[in-house]
Protein backbone atom coordinates (compact mmCIF):
# COMPACT_ATOMS: atom_id res chain seq x y z
CA UNK A 1 0.00 0.00 0.00
CA UNK A 2 1.39 3.56 -0.51
CA UNK A 3 2.71 5.57 1.53
CA UNK A 4 1.40 8.80 1.60
CA UNK A 5 3.84 11.41 2.77
CA UNK A 6 5.69 14.75 1.72
CA UNK A 7 7.53 14.99 -1.55
CA UNK A 8 10.54 14.85 0.24
CA UNK A 9 10.65 12.40 2.13
CA UNK A 10 9.37 10.18 -1.20
CA UNK A 11 12.50 11.21 -3.66
CA UNK A 12 14.53 11.02 -0.88
CA UNK A 13 13.75 7.38 0.10
CA UNK A 14 12.87 6.29 -3.61
CA UNK A 15 15.77 8.21 -6.06
CA UNK A 16 19.62 6.60 -5.81
CA UNK A 17 22.16 7.88 -7.52
CA UNK A 18 22.65 5.97 -10.70
CA UNK A 19 19.15 4.91 -11.02
CA UNK A 20 16.91 4.54 -14.15
CA UNK A 21 14.42 6.89 -13.79
CA UNK A 22 11.24 7.47 -16.01
CA UNK A 23 9.16 10.85 -15.11
CA UNK A 24 6.38 10.72 -17.92
CA UNK A 25 3.51 12.79 -18.75
CA UNK A 26 2.46 12.91 -22.64
CA UNK A 27 2.48 16.60 -22.80
CA UNK A 28 0.03 16.83 -19.62
CA UNK A 29 0.51 16.10 -16.41
CA UNK A 30 4.41 16.17 -16.34
CA UNK A 31 5.77 15.98 -13.03
CA UNK A 32 8.22 19.03 -12.80
CA UNK A 33 8.15 19.29 -9.23
CA UNK A 34 9.33 15.80 -8.52
CA UNK A 35 12.20 16.71 -11.17
CA UNK A 36 12.97 19.36 -8.80
CA UNK A 37 12.99 17.95 -6.20
CA UNK A 38 15.74 15.35 -7.76
CA UNK A 39 17.68 17.86 -8.13
CA UNK A 40 17.73 19.72 -5.38
CA UNK A 41 18.62 16.64 -3.33
CA UNK A 42 21.85 16.22 -5.98
CA UNK A 43 21.47 12.93 -7.48
CA UNK A 44 23.48 12.51 -10.20
CA UNK A 45 24.53 9.65 -13.01
CA UNK A 46 20.64 9.15 -13.55
CA UNK A 47 19.38 7.03 -16.84
CA UNK A 48 16.18 9.38 -17.46
CA UNK A 49 14.17 7.91 -19.26
CA UNK A 50 11.15 9.51 -20.82
CA UNK A 51 9.25 9.89 -24.16
CA UNK A 52 8.75 13.31 -25.09
CA UNK A 53 11.68 14.47 -22.63
CA UNK A 54 10.86 18.68 -22.86
CA UNK A 55 11.43 21.06 -20.70
CA UNK A 56 12.10 19.24 -17.41
CA UNK A 57 14.37 16.59 -18.58
CA UNK A 58 16.16 19.86 -20.79
CA UNK A 59 16.63 21.25 -17.01
CA UNK A 60 17.70 17.89 -15.78
CA UNK A 61 20.54 17.18 -18.32
CA UNK A 62 21.63 20.48 -18.84
CA UNK A 63 22.12 20.33 -14.71
CA UNK A 64 24.39 17.37 -15.19
CA UNK A 65 22.22 14.99 -13.06
CA UNK A 66 21.81 12.49 -16.43
CA UNK A 67 24.59 9.55 -17.39
CA UNK A 68 21.81 8.27 -20.16
CA UNK A 69 19.05 9.53 -21.45
CA UNK A 70 16.30 6.52 -23.32
CA UNK A 71 13.72 8.85 -25.15
CA UNK A 72 11.59 9.08 -28.46
CA UNK A 73 11.14 12.82 -29.30
CA UNK A 74 13.42 15.62 -27.64
CA UNK A 75 11.72 18.73 -28.82
CA UNK A 76 9.94 21.60 -27.07
CA UNK A 77 6.49 21.17 -28.45
CA UNK A 78 5.22 24.00 -30.87
CA UNK A 79 8.39 26.07 -29.95
CA UNK A 80 11.36 24.34 -31.22
CA UNK A 81 14.47 22.81 -29.89
CA UNK A 82 15.56 21.96 -26.70
CA UNK A 83 18.74 23.42 -26.11
CA UNK A 84 20.39 22.03 -23.07
CA UNK A 85 19.44 18.87 -24.98
CA UNK A 86 21.68 19.56 -27.53
CA UNK A 87 24.27 21.20 -26.25
CA UNK A 88 24.78 18.04 -24.42
CA UNK A 89 24.51 15.58 -27.18
CA UNK A 90 26.54 18.11 -30.07
CA UNK A 91 28.97 19.42 -27.89
CA UNK A 92 29.33 17.18 -24.73
CA UNK A 93 28.19 20.02 -21.70
CA UNK A 94 28.67 19.41 -18.88
CA UNK A 95 29.42 16.37 -19.90
CA UNK A 96 28.67 13.73 -22.63
CA UNK A 97 26.04 11.78 -22.42
CA UNK A 98 24.99 8.62 -24.00
CA UNK A 99 21.59 8.05 -25.93
CA UNK A 100 18.98 5.12 -26.72
CA UNK A 101 16.10 6.55 -29.20
CA UNK A 102 13.08 4.67 -30.34
CA UNK A 103 9.81 6.03 -32.01
CA UNK A 104 6.85 7.05 -30.06
CA UNK A 105 5.34 3.48 -31.07
CA UNK A 106 8.50 1.66 -30.20
CA UNK A 107 8.93 3.25 -26.14
CA UNK A 108 4.76 2.78 -25.65
CA UNK A 109 5.10 -0.68 -26.78
CA UNK A 110 8.70 -0.98 -24.08
CA UNK A 111 6.43 0.44 -21.39
CA UNK A 112 3.33 -2.35 -22.00
CA UNK A 113 6.01 -5.21 -22.18
CA UNK A 114 7.42 -3.63 -18.70
CA UNK A 115 3.37 -3.33 -17.40
CA UNK A 116 3.27 -6.85 -18.43
CA UNK A 117 6.18 -8.35 -17.49
CA UNK A 118 6.76 -9.77 -20.96
CA UNK A 119 10.61 -9.45 -22.03
CA UNK A 120 9.71 -7.72 -25.55
CA UNK A 121 6.34 -6.17 -27.07
CA UNK A 122 6.01 -6.51 -30.74
CA UNK A 123 4.87 -3.97 -33.89
CA UNK A 124 5.28 -2.72 -37.13
CA UNK A 125 8.16 -0.88 -37.51
CA UNK A 126 11.54 0.59 -37.46
CA UNK A 127 12.67 -1.46 -40.73
CA UNK A 128 13.98 0.42 -43.51
CA UNK A 129 14.74 3.23 -41.28
CA UNK A 130 18.40 4.10 -40.21
CA UNK A 131 17.23 3.81 -36.49
CA UNK A 132 17.01 0.05 -36.68
CA UNK A 133 21.05 0.22 -36.39
CA UNK A 134 21.45 2.99 -33.74
CA UNK A 135 19.07 1.03 -30.96
CA UNK A 136 17.58 -2.11 -29.17
CA UNK A 137 15.24 -3.50 -31.99
CA UNK A 138 15.05 -6.51 -33.19
CA UNK A 139 13.74 -8.90 -36.20
CA UNK A 140 11.54 -11.49 -35.03
CA UNK A 141 8.57 -13.47 -37.87
CA UNK A 142 5.61 -14.23 -36.57
CA UNK A 143 5.33 -18.02 -35.94
CA UNK A 144 1.72 -18.05 -37.18
CA UNK A 145 1.40 -16.18 -40.20
CA UNK A 146 5.35 -15.51 -40.90
CA UNK A 147 5.06 -11.35 -41.08
CA UNK A 148 8.61 -10.16 -40.42
CA UNK A 149 8.17 -7.67 -37.48
CA UNK A 150 9.85 -5.43 -35.06
CA UNK A 151 10.72 -6.72 -31.21
CA UNK A 152 11.66 -4.35 -28.61
CA UNK A 153 12.70 -4.91 -25.12
CA UNK A 154 10.49 -4.54 -22.04
CA UNK A 155 11.05 -1.20 -20.00
CA UNK A 156 11.41 -1.76 -15.96
CA UNK A 157 12.56 1.28 -14.72
CA UNK A 158 14.00 1.40 -10.93
CA UNK A 159 12.08 3.98 -10.42
CA UNK A 160 9.04 5.80 -12.29
CA UNK A 161 7.40 9.00 -11.03
CA UNK A 162 4.02 10.32 -12.53
CA UNK A 163 1.71 13.31 -11.75
CA UNK A 164 -1.85 12.95 -10.94
CA UNK A 165 -5.28 14.67 -9.76
CA UNK A 166 -6.16 12.84 -6.65
CA UNK A 167 -5.44 10.35 -4.26
CA UNK A 168 -7.34 9.40 -1.29
CA UNK A 169 -5.89 8.83 1.93
CA UNK A 170 -5.19 5.37 1.19
CA UNK A 171 -2.84 6.36 -1.34
CA UNK A 172 -5.06 5.43 -4.03
CA UNK A 173 -5.04 7.37 -7.15
CA UNK A 174 -7.28 8.59 -10.36
CA UNK A 175 -5.49 11.28 -13.22
CA UNK A 176 -8.01 12.02 -15.95
CA UNK A 177 -8.01 13.86 -19.41
CA UNK A 178 -4.41 12.62 -21.69
CA UNK A 179 -3.68 9.55 -19.79
CA UNK A 180 -0.20 9.20 -21.88
CA UNK A 181 1.81 6.55 -20.65
CA UNK A 182 1.57 6.97 -17.23
CA UNK A 183 -0.17 3.73 -15.73
CA UNK A 184 2.23 1.58 -18.04
CA UNK A 185 5.10 3.64 -16.59
CA UNK A 186 4.06 2.95 -13.06
CA UNK A 187 3.46 -0.66 -13.70
CA UNK A 188 6.44 -1.05 -15.26
CA UNK A 189 8.41 0.41 -12.80
CA UNK A 190 10.45 -1.77 -9.47
CA UNK A 191 9.38 1.20 -7.79
CA UNK A 192 7.03 4.31 -7.83
CA UNK A 193 5.97 8.02 -7.11
CA UNK A 194 2.60 9.80 -7.36
CA UNK A 195 2.28 13.04 -6.94
CA UNK A 196 -1.28 14.21 -6.99
CA UNK A 197 -2.87 18.22 -7.28
CA UNK A 198 -4.41 16.83 -3.98
CA UNK A 199 -5.42 14.72 -1.63
CA UNK A 200 -9.12 13.45 -1.06
CA UNK A 201 -11.29 11.66 1.33
CA UNK A 202 -13.01 9.90 -1.44
CA UNK A 203 -12.22 9.17 -5.27
CA UNK A 204 -15.24 9.83 -7.56
CA UNK A 205 -15.15 8.30 -10.86
CA UNK A 206 -14.34 10.29 -13.80
CA UNK A 207 -14.82 9.59 -17.28
CA UNK A 208 -12.40 8.22 -19.02
CA UNK A 209 -10.84 8.37 -15.33
CA UNK A 210 -7.40 5.94 -14.82
CA UNK A 211 -7.07 4.91 -11.33
CA UNK A 212 -3.80 3.25 -9.76
CA UNK A 213 -4.79 1.14 -6.55
CA UNK A 214 -2.58 2.42 -3.59
CA UNK A 215 -1.16 -1.17 -3.66
CA UNK A 216 1.08 -0.72 -6.95
CA UNK A 217 2.56 2.42 -5.76
CA UNK A 218 4.68 3.21 -3.02
CA UNK A 219 4.32 7.04 -2.40
CA UNK A 220 1.96 9.60 -3.09
CA UNK A 221 2.77 12.83 -2.17
CA UNK A 222 0.45 16.23 -2.66
CA UNK A 223 2.23 18.73 -4.82
CA UNK A 224 -0.55 21.29 -5.54
CA UNK A 225 0.32 22.80 -9.29
CA UNK A 226 3.07 19.65 -9.10
CA UNK A 227 3.04 19.73 -13.31
CA UNK A 228 3.56 23.48 -13.70
CA UNK A 229 4.24 24.65 -16.48
CA UNK A 230 2.66 21.75 -18.32
CA UNK A 231 -0.86 20.81 -16.30
CA UNK A 232 -3.32 19.10 -14.65
CA UNK A 233 -6.25 19.03 -16.88
CA UNK A 234 -9.73 20.75 -14.63
CA UNK A 235 -7.10 21.93 -11.94
CA UNK A 236 -4.52 23.96 -14.09
CA UNK A 237 -3.16 25.50 -17.42
CA UNK A 238 -0.58 25.13 -19.82
CA UNK A 239 1.38 28.08 -19.14
CA UNK A 240 2.53 27.77 -22.74
CA UNK A 241 4.33 31.51 -22.22
CA UNK A 242 6.71 29.44 -19.73
CA UNK A 243 7.34 27.21 -22.72
CA UNK A 244 8.33 29.81 -25.03
CA UNK A 245 10.36 31.75 -22.37
CA UNK A 246 11.88 28.35 -22.27
CA UNK A 247 13.39 28.90 -25.45
CA UNK A 248 15.49 32.22 -24.43
CA UNK A 249 16.58 30.94 -20.99
CA UNK A 250 17.95 27.45 -21.95
CA UNK A 251 19.66 29.07 -25.54
CA UNK A 252 22.81 30.58 -23.08
CA UNK A 253 24.90 28.01 -20.99
CA UNK A 254 25.37 30.81 -17.78
CA UNK A 255 21.30 32.26 -18.49
CA UNK A 256 20.34 28.52 -18.04
CA UNK A 257 22.76 28.04 -14.62
CA UNK A 258 21.03 31.34 -12.89
CA UNK A 259 17.82 30.62 -13.75
CA UNK A 260 18.12 26.91 -12.20
CA UNK A 261 19.75 28.64 -9.01
CA UNK A 262 17.26 31.03 -8.76
CA UNK A 263 14.08 29.09 -9.40
CA UNK A 264 14.69 24.85 -8.66
CA UNK A 265 18.72 24.72 -6.96
CA UNK A 266 17.94 27.43 -4.34
CA UNK A 267 16.33 25.62 -1.02
CA UNK A 268 14.97 28.54 0.14
CA UNK A 269 13.41 29.45 -3.58
CA UNK A 270 9.32 29.56 -3.40
CA UNK A 271 7.92 26.14 -4.35
CA UNK A 272 6.93 27.01 -8.04
CA UNK B 1 -18.32 38.43 -46.08
CA UNK B 2 -16.57 41.36 -45.29
CA UNK B 3 -16.54 44.58 -48.00
CA UNK B 4 -13.10 45.70 -46.54
CA UNK B 5 -10.09 44.38 -48.95
CA UNK B 6 -8.17 41.65 -47.44
CA UNK B 7 -4.18 41.97 -47.68
CA UNK B 8 -3.02 39.34 -50.35
CA UNK B 9 -1.96 35.85 -48.93
CA UNK B 10 1.28 35.55 -47.72
CA UNK B 11 3.18 32.09 -49.02
CA UNK B 12 3.20 30.48 -45.52
CA UNK B 13 -0.26 31.15 -45.75
CA UNK B 14 -1.15 29.33 -49.09
CA UNK B 15 1.07 27.00 -48.12
CA UNK B 16 -1.61 26.25 -45.42
CA UNK B 17 -4.46 26.98 -47.22
CA UNK B 18 -3.11 24.28 -50.22
CA UNK B 19 -2.78 21.66 -47.50
CA UNK B 20 -6.03 22.32 -46.10
CA UNK B 21 -7.59 21.31 -49.69
CA UNK B 22 -6.14 18.30 -49.84
CA UNK B 23 -8.36 17.28 -46.26
CA UNK B 24 -11.89 18.17 -48.70
CA UNK B 25 -12.54 14.40 -48.83
CA UNK B 26 -10.57 12.84 -45.93
CA UNK B 27 -12.85 10.79 -43.34
CA UNK B 28 -9.78 11.06 -40.31
CA UNK B 29 -6.52 12.99 -40.34
CA UNK B 30 -3.56 12.61 -37.74
CA UNK B 31 -2.11 15.42 -36.58
CA UNK B 32 1.28 16.71 -35.39
CA UNK B 33 2.73 20.22 -34.35
CA UNK B 34 2.51 24.02 -35.99
CA UNK B 35 1.58 23.75 -39.95
CA UNK B 36 0.18 20.97 -40.21
CA UNK B 37 -2.57 21.35 -37.20
CA UNK B 38 -3.55 24.95 -38.74
CA UNK B 39 -4.55 23.56 -42.05
CA UNK B 40 -6.35 20.68 -40.45
CA UNK B 41 -8.73 23.01 -38.28
CA UNK B 42 -8.91 25.07 -41.38
CA UNK B 43 -9.89 21.93 -43.62
CA UNK B 44 -12.71 21.28 -40.91
CA UNK B 45 -14.13 25.12 -40.57
CA UNK B 46 -13.86 25.43 -43.99
CA UNK B 47 -13.84 22.59 -46.47
CA UNK B 48 -14.88 19.66 -44.58
CA UNK B 49 -16.67 19.51 -41.17
CA UNK B 50 -16.91 16.04 -40.41
CA UNK B 51 -13.50 15.54 -40.45
CA UNK B 52 -12.01 13.50 -37.57
CA UNK B 53 -8.95 14.97 -35.96
CA UNK B 54 -6.59 12.66 -34.07
CA UNK B 55 -3.32 14.00 -32.59
CA UNK B 56 -0.91 11.65 -31.23
CA UNK B 57 -1.53 12.72 -27.46
CA UNK B 58 -4.63 10.63 -27.58
CA UNK B 59 -7.34 12.48 -28.60
CA UNK B 60 -9.72 11.62 -31.44
CA UNK B 61 -12.14 13.75 -32.75
CA UNK B 62 -11.10 16.96 -31.05
CA UNK B 63 -12.38 20.03 -32.34
CA UNK B 64 -10.02 22.51 -31.28
CA UNK B 65 -11.32 26.57 -31.77
CA UNK B 66 -7.52 28.04 -31.70
CA UNK B 67 -4.48 26.32 -33.25
CA UNK B 68 -2.85 24.48 -29.73
CA UNK B 69 0.47 25.13 -29.14
CA UNK B 70 1.39 21.67 -28.69
CA UNK B 71 -0.37 18.59 -29.24
CA UNK B 72 -1.65 18.26 -25.84
CA UNK B 73 -3.50 21.47 -24.80
CA UNK B 74 -6.70 20.86 -22.51
CA UNK B 75 -8.66 22.01 -25.88
CA UNK B 76 -7.71 19.12 -27.24
CA UNK B 77 -9.01 16.38 -24.75
CA UNK B 78 -12.03 18.77 -23.76
CA UNK B 79 -13.52 18.49 -26.89
CA UNK B 80 -12.73 14.80 -28.53
CA UNK B 81 -14.71 12.46 -28.47
CA UNK B 82 -12.30 9.80 -27.47
CA UNK B 83 -9.32 9.89 -25.76
CA UNK B 84 -6.90 7.39 -25.48
CA UNK B 85 -3.48 6.41 -24.20
CA UNK B 86 -0.75 6.51 -25.92
CA UNK B 87 0.51 2.60 -26.41
CA UNK B 88 -3.35 2.15 -27.85
CA UNK B 89 -2.96 5.06 -30.20
CA UNK B 90 -0.20 3.61 -32.24
CA UNK B 91 -1.45 0.35 -31.93
CA UNK B 92 -5.38 0.06 -32.16
CA UNK B 93 -5.78 3.38 -34.15
CA UNK B 94 -1.92 4.31 -36.08
CA UNK B 95 -0.51 0.52 -36.88
CA UNK B 96 -4.30 -0.90 -37.36
CA UNK B 97 -4.61 1.65 -39.88
CA UNK B 98 -7.78 3.82 -38.71
CA UNK B 99 -6.05 6.43 -39.95
CA UNK B 100 -6.69 8.07 -43.71
CA UNK B 101 -4.35 10.61 -44.01
CA UNK B 102 -1.37 12.07 -41.93
CA UNK B 103 0.55 15.25 -41.74
CA UNK B 104 4.20 15.39 -41.44
CA UNK B 105 7.05 17.65 -41.24
CA UNK B 106 10.70 16.96 -41.90
CA UNK B 107 13.99 18.30 -42.09
CA UNK B 108 14.95 16.78 -44.65
CA UNK B 109 13.40 14.68 -47.46
CA UNK B 110 14.59 12.99 -50.85
CA UNK B 111 13.40 12.17 -54.06
CA UNK B 112 11.42 9.43 -52.89
CA UNK B 113 9.57 11.46 -49.89
CA UNK B 114 11.34 9.77 -46.91
CA UNK B 115 12.08 11.55 -44.15
CA UNK B 116 14.63 12.31 -41.80
CA UNK B 117 14.11 14.43 -38.80
CA UNK B 118 17.00 12.73 -36.57
CA UNK B 119 20.25 14.40 -37.27
CA UNK B 120 21.66 16.69 -39.61
CA UNK B 121 25.53 15.22 -39.82
CA UNK B 122 26.93 12.32 -38.44
CA UNK B 123 25.11 10.51 -35.90
CA UNK B 124 27.79 10.11 -33.49
CA UNK B 125 29.19 13.74 -34.27
CA UNK B 126 25.93 16.02 -34.94
CA UNK B 127 26.26 18.89 -36.39
CA UNK B 128 22.57 19.81 -35.34
CA UNK B 129 20.87 17.47 -33.06
CA UNK B 130 16.83 17.67 -33.91
CA UNK B 131 14.23 16.00 -32.25
CA UNK B 132 14.04 12.56 -33.18
CA UNK B 133 11.66 10.18 -34.91
CA UNK B 134 8.67 11.01 -32.52
CA UNK B 135 5.67 9.41 -34.20
CA UNK B 136 6.81 9.67 -37.84
CA UNK B 137 7.69 6.29 -38.69
CA UNK B 138 4.92 4.14 -37.58
CA UNK B 139 2.57 7.26 -38.65
CA UNK B 140 3.74 6.89 -42.11
CA UNK B 141 3.81 3.37 -41.91
CA UNK B 142 0.67 2.54 -40.93
CA UNK B 143 -1.60 5.93 -42.38
CA UNK B 144 -3.51 5.22 -45.50
CA UNK B 145 -1.13 7.73 -47.17
CA UNK B 146 0.89 10.77 -45.92
CA UNK B 147 1.26 14.31 -46.85
CA UNK B 148 4.60 16.27 -45.87
CA UNK B 149 4.57 20.19 -45.12
CA UNK B 150 8.04 21.41 -45.15
CA UNK B 151 9.83 24.73 -46.91
CA UNK B 152 11.60 24.64 -50.49
CA UNK B 153 14.90 25.10 -49.76
CA UNK B 154 18.18 23.27 -50.69
CA UNK B 155 18.86 22.62 -46.94
CA UNK B 156 15.43 20.58 -47.08
CA UNK B 157 15.90 19.06 -50.71
CA UNK B 158 18.55 16.95 -50.52
CA UNK B 159 20.19 14.17 -52.94
CA UNK B 160 20.67 11.85 -49.74
CA UNK B 161 19.61 12.40 -46.04
CA UNK B 162 21.74 12.23 -43.33
CA UNK B 163 19.80 9.61 -41.57
CA UNK B 164 16.40 7.70 -42.74
CA UNK B 165 14.12 8.29 -39.58
CA UNK B 166 11.04 7.88 -41.45
CA UNK B 167 10.51 5.72 -44.72
CA UNK B 168 8.62 7.04 -47.92
CA UNK B 169 9.04 5.32 -50.64
CA UNK B 170 12.20 3.82 -50.03
CA UNK B 171 14.58 3.39 -52.62
CA UNK B 172 12.32 1.57 -55.75
CA UNK B 173 14.90 2.05 -58.47
CA UNK B 174 18.23 1.43 -56.10
CA UNK B 175 19.04 4.54 -56.82
CA UNK B 176 19.60 5.95 -53.54
CA UNK B 177 21.59 3.21 -52.14
CA UNK B 178 20.11 4.51 -48.61
CA UNK B 179 17.70 2.42 -47.00
CA UNK B 180 19.88 0.52 -44.30
CA UNK B 181 19.94 -3.02 -44.33
CA UNK B 182 17.88 -3.97 -47.42
CA UNK B 183 18.98 -4.54 -50.64
CA UNK B 184 19.05 -1.99 -53.61
CA UNK B 185 15.74 -1.69 -55.56
CA UNK B 186 13.87 -1.79 -51.93
CA UNK B 187 10.32 -0.53 -51.93
CA UNK B 188 7.42 0.33 -49.34
CA UNK B 189 5.99 -2.91 -49.71
CA UNK B 190 8.86 -4.96 -49.65
CA UNK B 191 9.58 -3.56 -45.84
CA UNK B 192 6.23 -4.39 -44.95
CA UNK B 193 4.82 -0.78 -44.90
CA UNK B 194 0.76 -1.31 -45.54
CA UNK B 195 -0.32 2.43 -46.04
CA UNK B 196 0.09 4.04 -49.81
CA UNK B 197 2.55 6.67 -47.96
CA UNK B 198 3.67 10.23 -49.26
CA UNK B 199 0.99 11.07 -51.84
CA UNK B 200 2.33 14.59 -51.95
CA UNK B 201 4.95 16.76 -50.73
CA UNK B 202 3.74 20.73 -50.31
CA UNK B 203 5.98 23.58 -49.99
CA UNK B 204 6.02 27.27 -50.19
CA UNK B 205 6.72 26.77 -53.80
CA UNK B 206 4.24 24.43 -55.10
CA UNK B 207 3.05 20.35 -54.45
CA UNK B 208 5.29 17.64 -55.33
CA UNK B 209 3.90 14.46 -55.94
CA UNK B 210 5.27 10.88 -56.69
CA UNK B 211 5.46 9.52 -59.61
CA UNK B 212 3.07 6.61 -59.92
CA UNK B 213 4.99 4.24 -61.23
CA UNK B 214 8.64 5.18 -60.45
CA UNK B 215 7.47 6.82 -56.88
CA UNK B 216 10.01 9.51 -57.57
CA UNK B 217 8.59 12.87 -56.80
CA UNK B 218 7.39 14.98 -59.20
CA UNK B 219 6.28 18.68 -59.33
CA UNK B 220 3.07 19.27 -60.30
CA UNK B 221 1.81 22.55 -58.89
CA UNK B 222 3.10 25.69 -58.22
CA UNK B 223 1.79 28.46 -55.95
CA UNK B 224 0.95 31.87 -56.95
CA UNK B 225 4.16 33.61 -58.30
CA UNK B 226 6.67 30.39 -57.42
CA UNK B 227 8.51 29.53 -60.87
CA UNK B 228 10.22 25.93 -62.19
CA UNK B 229 12.94 27.96 -62.14
CA UNK B 230 12.96 28.55 -58.21
CA UNK B 231 12.13 24.80 -57.57
CA UNK B 232 14.83 23.29 -59.58
CA UNK B 233 16.98 25.93 -57.75
CA UNK B 234 15.93 24.99 -54.32
CA UNK B 235 16.42 21.28 -54.83
CA UNK B 236 19.14 19.21 -54.10
CA UNK B 237 18.89 16.93 -57.42
CA UNK B 238 17.87 17.33 -60.19
CA UNK B 239 14.30 17.69 -59.87
CA UNK B 240 11.42 16.25 -62.39
CA UNK B 241 8.80 18.71 -63.48
CA UNK B 242 5.44 17.84 -65.12
CA UNK B 243 5.32 19.00 -68.77
CA UNK B 244 2.42 21.45 -68.00
CA UNK B 245 2.84 22.20 -63.83
CA UNK B 246 -1.22 23.34 -62.95
CA UNK B 247 -1.04 26.76 -61.00
CA UNK B 248 -2.58 26.62 -57.69
CA UNK B 249 -6.11 28.31 -57.18
CA UNK B 250 -5.79 31.86 -55.23
CA UNK B 251 -6.75 31.59 -51.47
CA UNK B 252 -10.59 32.11 -51.65
CA UNK B 253 -11.58 34.99 -49.72
CA UNK B 254 -13.33 32.77 -47.65
CA UNK B 255 -10.14 30.56 -47.06
CA UNK B 256 -7.98 33.42 -46.22
CA UNK B 257 -10.48 34.99 -43.58
CA UNK B 258 -11.01 32.11 -41.99
CA UNK B 259 -7.21 30.89 -41.82
CA UNK B 260 -6.40 34.71 -40.43
CA UNK B 261 -9.44 34.28 -38.00
CA UNK B 262 -8.31 30.78 -36.96
CA UNK B 263 -4.58 32.29 -36.24
CA UNK B 264 -5.57 35.53 -34.62
CA UNK B 265 -7.90 33.42 -31.85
Amino acid sequence: MAEVTDLRSAVAGLVRDGDAVALEGFTHLIPFRAGHEILRQGRRDLELIRMTPDVLYDQMVGVGAARKLVFSYGGNPGVGSLHRFRDAIEHGWPHPIEIEEHSHAGMANRYLAGASDLPFAVLRGYRGTDLEARTRVERVTCPFTGEVLAAVPALHPDVSIVHAQEADRQGNVQLWGIPGVQKEAVLAATRSLVTVERIVDELVPRPGGVVLPGWTIDAVAEAPGGSQPSYAHGITDRDNAAYREWDRVSRDRDTFAAWMDEHVLDASAPVT
Amino acid sequence: MSTVKQAPATTGEVQTIVAARRLTSAKVVFIGVGRPSTAAILAREVHNPALVLVYESGTIGAKPRRVPLSIGDGELAETADAVVAVPEMFAYWVQAGRIDVAFLGAAQVDRYANLNSTVIGEYDAPRTRLPGAGGAPEIAGGCGEVVVIVPHTTRTFVERLDFVTTVGHADPDGVLGSIPGEPAGITREGLGLRGRGPSAVITDLGVLQPDPVTKELVLVELLPGATVQQARERTGWDLRVADDPRRTAEPTAEELTALRELVGR
